[in-house]
């Protein structure tokens, strides 16, 4: 580690922490219907979308009608994400006369997208046309990211009123969640990233001529390069705006047109974690009580800042064997130093690491480096931070309401040791929340561990697995974790574009984004009907640094009994064998 | 709502941005190309693959089926405990060795980490001061020019980090190379 590594990280940290009340109490009024800056210039637009779809926004919605709507839409998403797909070779914006995506990977891709996963079984440039990403990736970026905020809102909604029975209207938090806050925040950061390198065009792939002739395996001269480009920017403005972290080419955002500068990479993480960092302070802006948001933000912070910098410490040793060949690993001015197979050199190591770690405590998944390359402890890090079940930080909305549901886990345990009902908010916490939260946080362990015991046994899920020994199970652990999870992210050795994964990690895809919206609406719905109980003397404060700690280790209890057993068989096992 | 979301977040946003990005910034838009006499001859951000000991040589790249192929980028994906990845290190190093040698210069030092380790992208422009140094005497050599000459035009081609502390110093070795060929 060097200091201005540490550096990075730190400036980092404050600016992202900067932005937090500015934008956190924007959404709080946007979603509570007040007059902000923005309104006025698109009320009417948002007043328009409310006619065209025939939806009367005063109309309030219980908790399964939401529900029902939710799924609704993202059926028809994933829909018309998978048709656009199978006929992408007949439709327009196809200069590279790109055929149709086979069956079973475009509808992985499809709900890939739809459950915020972007999981990327395909290479972007040689896969998806111009038209496909627009109107598919990029739509679907849209629209899975507002549907989470959607069902936090609705969630904090149920915390919030009381003896009552509608916890808002779905059509209404989308079209909020899209016009006055993605869309936006979308335009400004696209444009910002061309400005800096990004492309954005709609021109077939260039070419050049190479300044040193090459001959490839047959012996053929090779004078040219082919440049894929396209509509790049104003797809990955939303896909790390969104969580959602599906790449516009294979490499994603390692690759030099889609993050093309140390700036760019700054700007892109800053825009990963920007809406699940303020949306923690919407929170609490909503439920009327601040504290209540930078109580769960501290707890997010401390992990991720705690995992980051195990991350960059195992990343920057490097590699013992490459040190074992007298090459130079020591990090200078000169030097980047540390495990750099499979890193870009102008983010190296503290980026690298960093990077890694806020894409899978957020649920993004986009990468700036090669996680299979990293060394067996730094890639643990973001295996772990998708197995704590992507509540540090998380997806836009998603992480948060999956945060919330550990705090009620972590209330009724505390409650158990003083011997008091348990409550949060104001809401006494009953067997029927318990349940919701319990299923909420155990789905997942269930989902990820079961598919990959499938894998490891089965022939075709053997077949993909691309480095040998432990890693080669690490590679299946973390593909089934990052798919259990809708993060996206993975350990790109494995061959993952085939149907065994693709089928199974469609599974694991629906399960993790679906089975939970369900509970957490339910339990929204069940929360929504309480009467609120004054505050006394004994009830569990949930603001101070006591119970901060206390969620943490809740959150860390949890994530390891579930997943240590798998851990020790993966990288634990790598990192003593190295 | 699905169709709505469809036509603004997905035609209109995209062209909207391509729209402001082709008046304001043209340049980065398409793709930052270097041209020569109106033709095209790289981009500045993408990596061209080196092997001739008169240049300067970029990072190893993993792509299929030639290195830097910029129509399908791709990282090695070797693992940290993987002999593949060793037995890849060690020929990369027995080539600079050889390189060094076919112009008869002889660097003992360490060679430097980024020199011998494919990128993420595949397609990477850069590397470290340290891997363009490792290089000058071969360079030098293999071109009659002196030591001096061949490490000014690095310096040249050299970035520090972005605004004093994004990000590492580098080298563009497309940009480094051409301007050895344009020296000659």
């Amino acid at each position: 580690m060097t200091v201005n590594g540490i550096l990075q990280i730190a400036i980092y940290l404050i600016v992202l922490l900067l932005l937090v009340k500015p934008l956190g109490g924007y959404m709080a009024r946007v979603y509570q219907g007040e007059r902000t800056a923005l309104g006025r210039a698109l009320g009417p637009i948002e007043r328009l979308t409310y006619r065209l779809i025939g939806v009367n926004p005063e109309q309030e919605m219980g908790w399964k009608t939401y529900a029902v709507a939710v799924l609704v839409f993202s059926v028809f998403g994933m829909l018309f994400l998978y048709a656009l797909q199978r006929l992408q070779g007949i439709l327009p914006l196809n200069p590279e006369g790109l055929g149709d995506v086979s069956a079973d990977s475009a509808l992985n891709t499809a709900i890939s997208f739809v459950s915020n996963t972007n999981w990327q079984g395909y290479g972007g440039e040689t896969t998806m046309s111009y038209l496909t990403q627009m109107l598919g990736m990029t739509v679907q970026n849209f629209a899975s990211a507002a549907a989470g905020m959607a069902i936090l809102i609705a969630f904090i909604r149920g915390l919030v009123r009381h003896s009552t029975s509608t916890v808002g209207n779905f059509w209404v938090d989308l079209t909020r969640s899209v016009l006055y806050i993605l869309l936006p925040l979308a335009l400004v950061v696209a444009v910002m990233l061309v400005g800096l390198g990004v492309v954005q065009s709609f021109s077939p792939y260039q070419t050049a001529t190479l300044v040193q002739p090459t001959v490839d395996a047959t012996g053929n001269q090779v004078t040219e390069q082919t440049l894929a480009i396209g509509p790049a920017a104003s797809q990955i403005a939303i896909k790390q705006l969104g969580t959602n972290g599906g790449g516009f080419f294979n490499t994603n955002s390692a690759h030099p047109f889609e993050n093309p500068t140390p700036l760019t990479n700054f700007l892109e993480m800053l825009s990963i974690l920007l809406i699940p960092a303020a949306l923690c302070y919407t929170f609490g802006k909503m439920v009327n009580d601040t504290r209540q948001g930078w109580a769960l933000l501290a707890a997010m912070l401390i992990m991720l800042v705690v995992f980051g910098v195990a991350a960059y410490a195992a990343e920057g040793a490097g590699n013992p064997r490459l040190t074992a060949l007298g090459i130079d690993q020591a990090a200078t001015n000169l030097l980047p130093g540390g495990n750099m197979e499979g890193k870009e050199l102008r983010f190296g190591i503290p980026n690298s690491a960093l990077w890694a770690t806020i894409t899978t405590a957020a649920s993004n998944g986009s990468v700036n480096s090669m996680h299979d390359s990293f060394t067996p402890l730094g890639g643990l890090v973001p295996l772990v931070m998708m197995q704590f079940g992507e509540v540090v930080f998380g997806g836009v909305g998603s992480g948060l309401y999956g945060m919330l549901a550990f705090v009620i886990v972590a209330v009724f345990v505390a409650g158990l040791m003083v011997g008091r009902t348990p409550e949060y908010l104001g809401k006494k916490i009953e067997s029927y929340e318990i349940k919701m939260a319990a299923l909420l946080i155990l789905i997942m362990p269930v989902t990820v561990l079961g598919l990959t015991a499938l894998a490891v046994v089965t022939g075709p899920g053997k077949a993909s697995v691309f480095n040998p020994g432990p890693h080669g199970f690490s590679e299946v652990l973390y593909g089934f974790t990052s798919m259990g999870n809708n993060n996206g992210s993975a350990f790109t050795g494995l061959g993952a574009n085939t149907p065994f994964y693709n089928l199974f990690g469609a599974l694991a895809m629906l399960i993790a984004r679906f089975w939970l919206i369900v509970p957490t609406l339910a339990l929204a719905g069940s929360l929504v009907r309480k009467k609120r109980v004054p505050t006394t003397a004994g009830t569990l404060p949930t603001h101070t640094p006591l119970f901060i700690g206390w969620l943490i280790v809740i959150v860390l209890i949890v994530g390891a009994l579930n997943f240590l057993p798998a851990l020790a068989l993966g990288p634990i096992v790598e990192h003593l064998g190295l | 709502m699905l169709a709505l979301l469809i036509l603004v977040t997905g035609l209109v946003y995209p062209l909207a941005v391509t729209a402001i990005g082709r008046v304001a910034f043209p340049h980065q838009a398409g793709g930052s190309l270097i041209r020569v006499d109106g033709q095209v001859v790289g981009s500045e951000l993408i990596g061209q693959a080196f092997d001739d000991p008169r240049y300067f040589w970029g990072r190893p790249s993993a792509t299929t089926p030639l290195p830097y192929n910029a129509a399908a980028s791709a990282g090695s994906n070797l693992g940290p405990s993987n002999d593949a990845l060793t037995l890849a290190v060690q020929t990369r190093v027995d080539a600079l060795h050889a390189a060094n040698a076919s112009v008869g210069v002889d660097n003992s030092a360490p060679v430097p980490v980024d020199l011998v380790t494919a990128s993420g992208s595949g397609l990477d422009p850069h590397i470290s001061p340290a891997a363009a140094e490792w290089q000058v005497a071969r360079v030098a050599r293999a071109r009659n020019l002196s030591e001096g000459q061949v490490r000014s035009l690095v310096a040249q081609n050299t970035q520090d980090r972005q605004l004093g502390f994004l990000g590492e110093p580098r080298v563009n070795v497309l940009e480094l190379n051409m301007a050895l060929d344009a020296l000659q």
